[in-house]
């Protein structure tokens, strides 16, 4: 080919042109960050540029900034509307899985990308409906930013700012500077925030939190626990019998002792100290089946659940958490109210006829649950949403009455329900153990599948009911315990069951 | 009042001859529209130039020294027509609203006004909303430029260009009759940059002096045998005037070498990505001069074939830059050659995809195509024969989750859907339709309410199919906004005439929210140069809608619930009709905070509401979420070795709408909710009474405290290894 032109070395002049890119969820003020870094660039004497797709796709939607700068001269360098994989210098990123995005679309590339990240998280709304854990793996995202950027700053920039009474484009605004990937002095990013002359002491701050995030990026750890570790506490004579019970716990084997205590917490609180003589007597019972040449998965697991079973959520537990010293303390601090401040609090409850019924005595309730027009008369009286105000008197004093009936608990229809429906599940998970041992621990895992009040309740414990009737569908399979495995985790992706229908049909075509 | 206020930015539209101005693109486009003298304005709101409303609704006060009558018209058909006013009278006007779908609605007056040609400057400034960031269906406005034959300018994306262009579009509207669409895309629109700037000029001759005078003349009107004499004169002598002016005036550039064998042909608004393209292959320097020739077109519809044909001698191959589809210019360019018995060969939707924003990468790929093909030597060696291998970054797909928009942290539209989620699981699925607003956010998880959107106010026309009535009755979602922009007439009126059974859930959240916020006829604001605060119901009452139930506070989930029940199962024959209203969160907040915070300053007393998650009482069912998603109720690990799921929990941007406990209490979910108010500055007594109550309550606490074990601090950390593995992540099953 006859060409005229030739190919020459790339304008140096285009590598200076310093490209960055903010990716944010709406509403996190990535406008204002942009604004600053505009005006930073401008009163450096650089030419700069940039662009937004605002919109409704802001509304809390993953959004994205793109600035190009370059040293101002007598003529206008042409700039980039968007960011190009593999060709941005900076990038900024609001959230952990926005980080993600931007390895994930090309926009960090190791020859020249710094990553200036935030580790903090905002659920999408697609990983919070899930039954079970749907949260993303935060672990894989930092594993691929560290392969994938020049250079990477990550630090929780929204826990930085927060604390310094600001938002999250103070700190990263701070980070960005602290970096060095721009060739401008701390105090021009001071000065532009300066000169926007909106919150600008805590921005500040905020900024000198993620400037030495920045800086120090080897010391920059999350936050250590100030909090006192989870003990019982309580008058002596009680405290003597506890006593022993933890005694009893620590001669358990090694692998099952850590768990088991804090499981016998969970039901000495929700009860009292018998009622932990009784969890022991159950865990013992399983040990007595299970042998170390399994390391005891099946006791530790046991001592989980056993745990979580004896300790429903009846309306006492309830009305006794609601109206508990440490709580009131607690929402004061949450709240971040002042000591002149009051703080009221509203609670919502619905109590429907089933919840009525099964706080009476057990044969009791068992008669009217099975009465359609006693339950409906009930419902009349009680099924109505009520919101108590905790803060006063006579509503305090109702709940705390309530939370007071421990000593009536073990009457309850309720526990009568709770101890018939736990002594099944062990009954049947063990009855298995001989053949198949991991089968065994997979169905006493099942126990995951109730959780919820009412109807998220019951819906959990009709999931529960078919997952445990397909070890009859699985039992002497090899792969049994992997496949009941499945079934929970399939019955923990939806609210409805849809995937546990699905696997459960799969279940069927091989059976 | 709008979301975004510009009355600092207005005042740089003060600036005049020496000045410079530095800013947004489309505050440039304002003070361009003012130094060229126009004579009115108007538009309707809608991404990416929702915020050009917002300037001119702020720059009212300015405008109005200069003569200048500003108009927020009610939908874009309503902007398109007040260019009527240039018609006759010598008054350059100009209208603004986005691209494609206001151009929908505008079209039926833009096809009037096309024939009957304009006497003053007519300018539409289109915010094309295409690619990343758009909300709408992936379309372009040219084709309505071909149709109705008015003229297309595109120009280069900086802030001189781009305000050259409105004083060029003036003059070429006056110099050929024709209204032309100014194109702007949405990262134009928000492109920061400077450009010179010139006195304001007033308009030569004001509306208020033109209706002194008025005028008329039927020729000018559409009916025959004149608009068979419009078709004549928009080829005889408007078009040939255009790209006269087109030409002498130099509006297409010509950029590069003029010796080249290869070429670009490219739309002024992807000269930057082009630019962008050939400066990373070494072709083109920092300030974008390029070793390949430019034809660059800032007018892109009509193209002058003699101005094509020139840059085109010489060259061997050309490409044709051109975003989306179909390939208009494409086609066009190829059609010349081809009559000319050109050899040439032309590249476009080959190299480049047919569909789709042409972003960096897409463009450096599509250039260095047609260079592997045209003039294979000019590429750097690295990109003919790659020789470092990229390194493997792992695969993030699977783990990062989407993130679509959805409605904000208090919301007052989240109950409503929370409602009607509700009486689906009660009476089962409804045919639903949706429409244009935040409110079709509630067609995404975690509600999935509606199936449908068929263009803003035709919620329920789009349900007029099942009007006859059936089974079940069909549920139409209509804003506040689209209500008043088409929805009164075309589906309210469409349902009142056909006797339709039907129910209809209006959204009232006081503005036009989707679009940042701007007021419309049903306002509660009181705004000193529009009407508002008039009631919807009355508006439904006046149409004959006679089953009409008001929700004056849409946090009451269980009213929603209670009243939507209602119209789906009321024996009434006829359209049924809830209007549910609440303010706008974003709105709402954006104008209480400041007042509260000044309150707890000045010591008055005031309630903060927040809500909270007993952690110990939440199960982690998370099925409050699945009625809510919102932001503020997220989700949290507990370290508690006997918990497998993550609990509920709500952060400290919760602003206390009430939603949480409704549902909780609606939907009969969990008692972990509760909702804590902070009282500032309380009262003498209050303080004295709650001091009283904290001691008895103290008291008892105490009391209980002495007589059990009970649980204190957090749980410990596992020692290591005795924690149970972790949860394997949800995989999907097969």
């Amino acid at each position: 080919m006859n060409m005229p032109l030739q190919h020459k070395t790339p304008d140096a002049r285009v590598e200076q042109i310093i490209k960055l890119a903010i990716m944010a969820v709406g509403g996190q003020g990535g406008g204002v960050l942009t604004n600053w870094i505009e005006s930073l660039a401008r009163s450096q004497g650089y030419a700069c540029q940039a662009t937004s797709v605002a919109g409704v796709a802001q509304r809390t939607g993953a959004t994205i900034y793109y600035i190009e700068m370059t040293p101002a001269s007598d003529q206008q360098p042409v700039f980039a509307l968007a960011p190009a994989g593999g060709d941005v210098d900076i990038l900024i990123a609001a959230e952990m899985m926005e980080v993600g995005r931007a390895v994930m679309r090309g926009f960090v590339t190791p020859d020249r990308t710094v990553l200036i990240g935030s580790t903090h998280r905002q659920l999408a709304v697609s990983e919070k409906t899930v039954p079970g854990d749907g949260i993303a793996n935060a672990e894989e995202v930092r594993a691929a930013a560290e392969i994938a950027s020049s250079q990477l700053i990550l630090a929780d920039m929204d826990r930085l700012a927060v604390e310094q009474g600001s938002v999250i484009s103070s700190s990263l605004f701070g980070a960005l500077a602290g970096s060095g990937a721009l060739p401008f002095p701390r105090e021009a990013f001071e000065d532009a925030i300066r000169a926007s002359g909106k919150g600008v002491e805590a921005s500040l701050r905020a900024f000198a939190a993620g400037f030495d995030a920045a800086q120090n990026r080897e010391a920059v750890s999350e936050p250590e626990a100030e909090e006192p570790p989870l003990k019982l506490v309580g008058p002596a004579k009680e405290m003597q019998k506890w006593q022993a019970l933890v005694d009893r716990a620590q001669a358990l084997p090694d692998p099952v002792q850590w768990i088991a205590q804090a499981g016998l917490m969970k039901v000495v609180d929700f009860q009292d100290c018998a009622y932990g003589t009784t969890y022991l007597n159950r865990l013992d019972d399983v040990i007595a089946r299970d042998s170390a040449d399994k390391n005891w998965e099946l006791s530790a697991v046991a001592a989980k659940y056993i745990a979580n079973a004896m300790a429903y959520d009846d309306i006492i537990r309830v009305a006794d958490l609601k109206t508990r010293r440490s709580r009131f303390a607690r929402i004061h601090d949450e709240m971040g109210a002042k000591d002149s401040n009051l703080v009221e609090l509203t609670e919502f409850f619905h109590p429907r006829a089933e919840e009525i019924a099964s706080m009476m005595p057990a044969r009791m309730g068992a008669r009217w649950e099975a009465s359609p027009g006693r339950m409906a008369w009930l419902n009349k009286r009680f099924n109505k949403g009520r919101r108590l105000r905790t803060h006063t008197l006579r509503s305090f004093v109702m709940l705390h009455f309530l939370g007071g009936l421990k000593v009536y608990r073990l009457k309850t229809r309720r526990h009568e329900v709770e101890v018939a429906h736990l002594e099944a599940w062990l009954r049947d998970s063990l009855a298995v153990l001989e053949d198949d041992y991991a089968l065994a621990v997979e169905l006493l895992k099942n126990r995951r599948l109730i959780k919820g009040y009412s109807d998220t309740h019951a819906r959990g414990l009709t999931k529960f009911g078919t997952v445990m009737g397909a070890a009859a569908l699985l039992k002497g399979r090899d792969d049994a315990a992997e496949w009941m495995k499945r079934l929970r985790e399939a019955a923990l992706q939806d609210p409805e069951g849809k995937a546990l229908d699905g696997a459960i049909k799969t279940v069927r075509s091989f059976v | 009042m709008a979301e975004r206020s510009f009355k600092a930015e207005v005042e740089h539209l003060r600036k005049g001859d020496g000045d410079v101005f530095t800013g947004e693109g489309i505050l440039a486009i304002t003070k361009a529209l003012l130094e060229n003298g126009v004579g009115y304005v108007g538009g309707y709101q809608g991404a990416p130039i929702s915020h050009l409303m917002d300037v001119l609704a702020d720059a009212e006060e300015l405008m109005g020294e200069l003569g200048v009558r500003f108009e927020a018209n009610a939908s874009e058909a309503a902007a398109a027509a007040m260019l009527a006013a240039s018609v006759h009278y010598p008054i350059r006007g100009a209208v603004t609203f986005k691209g494609p779908v206001g151009v929908n609605v505008a079209s039926d007056a833009l096809a009037n006004l096309c024939s009957s040609g304009v006497n003053g400057g007519a300018l539409i400034i289109v915010g094309e909303d295409y690619g990343e960031g758009s909300s709408i269906m992936q379309e372009r406005s040219h084709g309505f430029a071909m149709k109705s034959q008015f003229w297309m300018l595109d120009p280069r994306p900086n802030l001189p260009s781009i305000t050259k262009a409105v004083k060029d579009g003036f003059e070429l509207s006056e110099a050929s009759n024709t209204p032309v669409m100014l194109m702007v895309r949405i990262r134009s629109c928000h492109v920061t940059g400077s450009f010179a700037t010139k006195d304001n000029v007033s308009p030569p001759l004001t509306v208020k002096e033109a209706i002194a005078n008025p005028q008329s003349d039927f020729n000018r009107v559409v009916l025959p045998p004149m608009s068979y004499v419009h078709e004549q004169d928009k080829i005889k002598n408007r078009w040939p005037n255009a790209e006269k002016f087109i030409v002498e005036n130099g509006l297409n550039e010509v950029f590069g070498p003029k010796d080249a064998k290869i070429g670009i042909v490219t739309q002024g608004g992807m000269y930057n990505g082009v630019i962008r393209a050939l400066q990373r292959l070494g072709l083109a320097d920092v300030f974008g001069n390029t070793e390949v020739p430019i034809y660059c077109l800032n007018v892109t519809y009509p193209i002058v074939a003699s101005e094509f044909a020139d840059f085109c001698k010489g060259k061997d191959h050309v490409l044709v830059v051109e975003e989306g589809q179909p390939e208009h210019i494409e086609q066009m360019l190829g059609n010349f050659l081809y009559k000319a018995g050109a050899k040439l060969k032309l590249y476009g939707k080959d190299v480049l995809p047919m569909a789709g924003e042409y972003t960096g990468q897409v463009m450096l790929d599509g250039v260095t195509a047609f260079l592997k093909k045209a003039a294979p030597d000019m590429l750097p060696g690295q990109v003919r024969a790659p020789n470092k291998e990229a390194p493997a970054i792992p695969d993030l797909s699977k783990t990062v989750p989407i993130r679509p928009p959805g409605f904000c942290t208090g919301c007052p539209e989240r109950p409503i859907f929370a409602g009607m989620k509700l009486v689906e699981q009660e009476l089962g699925k409804s045919q639903i339709t949706g429409d244009i607003g935040c409110h079709l956010f509630g067609s995404l998880p975690p509600f999935e309410i509606g199936g449908a959107t068929m263009g803003y106010g035709l919620g329920p026309a789009a349900n007029a199919a099942f009007d006859g009535g059936g089974e079940r009755r069909a549920i139409s979602i209509l804003g506040d906004g689209g209500f008043w922009h088409n929805g009164l007439s075309s589906s309210i009126g469409n349902m009142v005439f056909n006797k339709s059974d039907n129910v209809v859930m209006i959204v009232d959240n006081y503005y036009s929210a989707a679009t940042g916020g701007q007021d419309i006829m049903s306002s509660r604001a009181k705004n000193e140069t529009k009407a508002t605060n008039n009631p919807i119901e009355k508006a439904l009452k006046g149409m004959g809608v006679e089953w009409v139930r008001t929700i004056d506070r849409t946090y009451d989930v269980g009213k929603v619930r209670d009243t939507l029940r209602e119209a789906l199962t009321t024996d009434f024959r006829g359209p049924k009709v809830i209007v549910a209203s609440s303010e706008c969160m974003l709105n709402k907040q954006r104008r209480e905070k400041p007042l509260r915070n000044k309150a707890i300053k000045d010591g008055r007393r005031v309630d903060v509401p927040r809500f909270g998650v007993d952690e110990n009482i939440c199960t982690g069912d998370h099925a409050c979420i699945r009625l809510s998603g919102c932001p503020s109720l997220s989700l949290k690990k507990l370290d508690d070795p006997l918990r497998d799921d993550p609990v509920a929990s709500i952060d400290q941007t919760c602003v206390g709408c009430g939603n949480c406990g409704e549902v909780a209490d609606a939907a009969v979910l969990c008692p972990s909710f509760y909702r804590a108010d902070v009282v500032h500055n309380p009262g003498g007594f209050e303080s004295w009474r709650a001091g009283l109550r904290n001691r008895i309550i103290g008291w008892l606490q105490k009391r209980r405290d002495g007589k059990r074990l009970r649980l204190s601090g957090t749980a410990p950390a596992a020692p290591s290894g005795a924690k149970a593995a972790p949860q394997p992540p949800m995989g999907a099953l097969t």
